[in-house]
């Protein structure tokens, strides 16, 4: 049995068409079968609320008297392109406010308008002859702007990792608070409601697919950015008229200590055409397998402690390395539901039919890391290779006399086997000095726990290192443990200039 | 019910906690506390029916003492329920119940605050 879109289409207009949510689904195909699933389903819709940072919108303003050619542009504080022609703009949801950071940002203007609030646009130029005008200020309303056309780049990511933390450091993060010992896991995602989960090979979603946006009819313009399908990590670009989209569906928000996000509700209607298309939209929690990544490695390459389903995720409690963690999510399923069922009811009531892609989305490719034909400076660079080390049994006396011939304030400290044991500092030895209790040894007075760089390592983590345990130096070791050279914040002066490239 | 206790510890730094409990014979739950050389904070938990015993021994030694009628409160415009709150809590104040909406067990919650920074919406508060 085969169903054609205007066979669909005609149920929606004559009112017969039956539309179940993709959460219903699984338990329509297990009770009816595959068959009677798709004799009995015309349409699947979807839905998912989350996070979905690569959005924003086009802003038309009109012109003013005398125009401007606009360059720089503030909505409320926060900067929105200014390279569009002359009263064009597009606001992007992360861009912070200049005066109150990530307490408020693009998503916020997005929603402020949205919700009704008048919005400050302040603009300069530096005037020219058809566009004399230096600088413009003016409250707006969502109603004074001629298009307000909300335009995602990546949004509706199929599903997304899970995070949590090994180090001993509560992380902030775009996954949000990680605790320290992996306290907890984070993830986000709808699972089962997810349009792309639903619709894995792609026959059905594409450009010019009617969707929910935020409350407002959009569409798929096409593939998003990043798409990466082939793992099962693809993302769409969408599309919808701001003026028409709900606050219920649209909301920014802040990870604290990382930054602003919009969090988008976007569902998706499927026709049911095939058994294929039973099969896909029968796709459940259980099936759908996301990585539990470790946050506390400040890498692309993250490791991935284990695999988790979305069903796991979201009862609360996942097992990692023996011990049951606590999980949480960032999306909202709640809402999800919601943007399915109100999605459910436009295409009952008649208010949207449904379309093929006119174009297809590419089902298969993967994304790329980013090309880098520069690598940044790496420790090795910029490292001071005439380290000063000590004995751990070397007397204390010892160690102040090499720190002031060495002209350094860190010793690394090691055992008989040269490898790195401790550091001892000349804040260390004068304190010894002045406080001279027992200790006669430097392994008396070192500290023990000593945190080191490696020579292939980017700046940009040692320097990390040293403003997140608040400390001068770090050794520089090999795989052996043992120490070739120490880096200090002295050495991080050789950055100005480009000095390290040489 | 809770109590929120400061106390000077200027003069002496007198065990006032250790006091009530001996004048009362009251146990006191000790939640959380801050307490460092020249003022302390904790927040205890007593049963209902001696906590004007505990309020008013505490008063007489020189404490200021608040009883906490509510914990961690949620603006429920804000909130979306993502239920980000929930691992993040000590206590294990916050859940989503069957139709994922967040709940609340007020009476779990110590006011440590963890979760206010955790959460996306800004959606949530101390009580005043």
């Amino acid at each position: 049995m085969h169903k054609s879109i205007d066979q669909i289409n005609e149920r929606i207009r004559d009112g017969t068409v039956r539309v179940v949510t993709a959460e219903e689904m699984p338990a329509i195909v297990a009770e009816l079968g595959e068959e009677g699933a798709l004799k009995e389903v015309d349409v699947v819709t979807t839905g998912t609320f989350g996070a979905m940072c690569s959005s924003g919108a086009f802003l038309n303003f009109g012109h003013a008297e005398p125009p401007i050619r606009m360059e720089r542009i503030w909505l409320n504080n926060v900067e929105a392109y200014g390279g569009l022609a002359a009263v064009d703009t597009y606001i992007g949801a992360t861009q912070q406010s200049d005066t109150l950071e990530e307490q408020y940002g693009g998503a916020h203007v997005i929603e402020d308008l949205v919700a009704g609030k008048s919005v400050e646009l302040r603009a300069s130029s530096r005037g020219t002859d058809c566009y004399p005008r230096r600088t413009i200020n003016t409250d707006l309303l969502l109603e004074n702007f001629n298009q307000a056309i909300m335009c995602n780049p990546r949004n509706a990511y199929q599903r997304y990792n899970a995070a949590t933390n090994s180090t001993d450091r509560l992380l902030r993060t775009y996954m949000g608070v990680l605790l320290p010992h992996c306290g907890n896991v984070s993830f986000s995602g709808a699972g089962t409601l997810n349009p792309l989960s639903n619709d894995p090979k792609l026959r059905l979603i594409g450009s010019g697919v009617p969707i929910f946006l935020c409350g407002a009819q959009g569409m798929v313009i096409g593939e998003g950015t990043q798409h990466s399908p082939a793992g099962g990590y693809g993302t769409l670009m969408v599309t919808g008229n701001l003026k028409e989209m709900s606050q219920d569906y649209l909301r920014a928000a802040t990870m604290s200590g990382y930054g602003v996000t919009l969090y988008v509700g976007l569902g998706i209607p499927l026709p049911v055409l095939d058994l294929d298309v039973v099969r896909a939209t029968a796709v459940r929690d259980e099936d759908i397998t996301v990585d539990v990544m470790d946050y506390g490695v400040p890498s692309r390459n993250r490791p991935a402690l284990r695999k988790v389903t979305y069903a796991e995720l979201r009862s609360g409690i996942v097992e990692l390395n023996g011990e049951e963690v606590r999980s949480s999510s960032l999306s909202s399923f709640r809402k999800a539901r919601q943007v399915a069922e109100e999605l459910k009811h436009w295409i009952e009531r008649g208010s949207m039919q449904l379309a093929l892609p006119t174009r297809p989305i590419d089902a298969i490719k993967s994304a790329k890391p980013m090309h880098q034909s520069q690598k940044g400076p790496r420790v090795l660079d910029i490292m001071d290779r005439k380290v000063v080390s000590i004995g751990e049994n070397e007397e204390i006396k010892t160690a102040a006399k090499k720190l002031l011939k060495g002209d350094t304030n860190h010793l690394p400290v090691i055992n008989g086997d040269n490898v790195l044991v401790g550091i001892v500092t000349t804040f260390d030895v004068s304190k010894a000095v002045v406080n001279p209790g027992k200790a006669h040894l430097v392994k008396d007075i070192m500290k023990t726990k000593v945190i080191t760089t490696t020579a292939d390592e980017a700046v940009d983590i040692a320097v990390q290192k040293l403003e997140q345990h608040n400390i001068s130096a770090l050794p520089v070791v090999d795989s052996g443990h043992h120490v070739i050279a120490i880096l200090t914040a002295m050495d991080l002066g050789k950055l100005f200039g480009g000095r390290w490239l040489k | 019910m809770k109590l929120l206790v400061n106390f000077s510890r200027k003069k002496g730094g007198k065990p006032i906690i250790a006091q009530v409990v001996r004048d009362t014979g009251v146990l006191i739950n000790v939640e959380r506390a801050v307490i460092d050389s020249s003022e302390g904070e904790a927040l205890i938990d007593v049963p209902d029916d001696q906590c004007r015993l505990v309020s008013d021994s505490m008063i007489s030694l020189g404490a200021n003492v608040r009883i906490l009628e509510h914990g961690i409160t949620v603006n429920e415009s804000e909130c979306i329920d993502c239920g980000a709150c929930i691992s993040i809590c000590p206590r294990e104040v916050f859940s989503l119940d069957p139709a994922w909406k967040l709940q609340l067990a007020e009476e779990k919650c110590v006011l440590c605050g963890k979760c206010i920074e955790a959460c996306p919406h800004q959606a949530l508060a101390l009580p005043l």
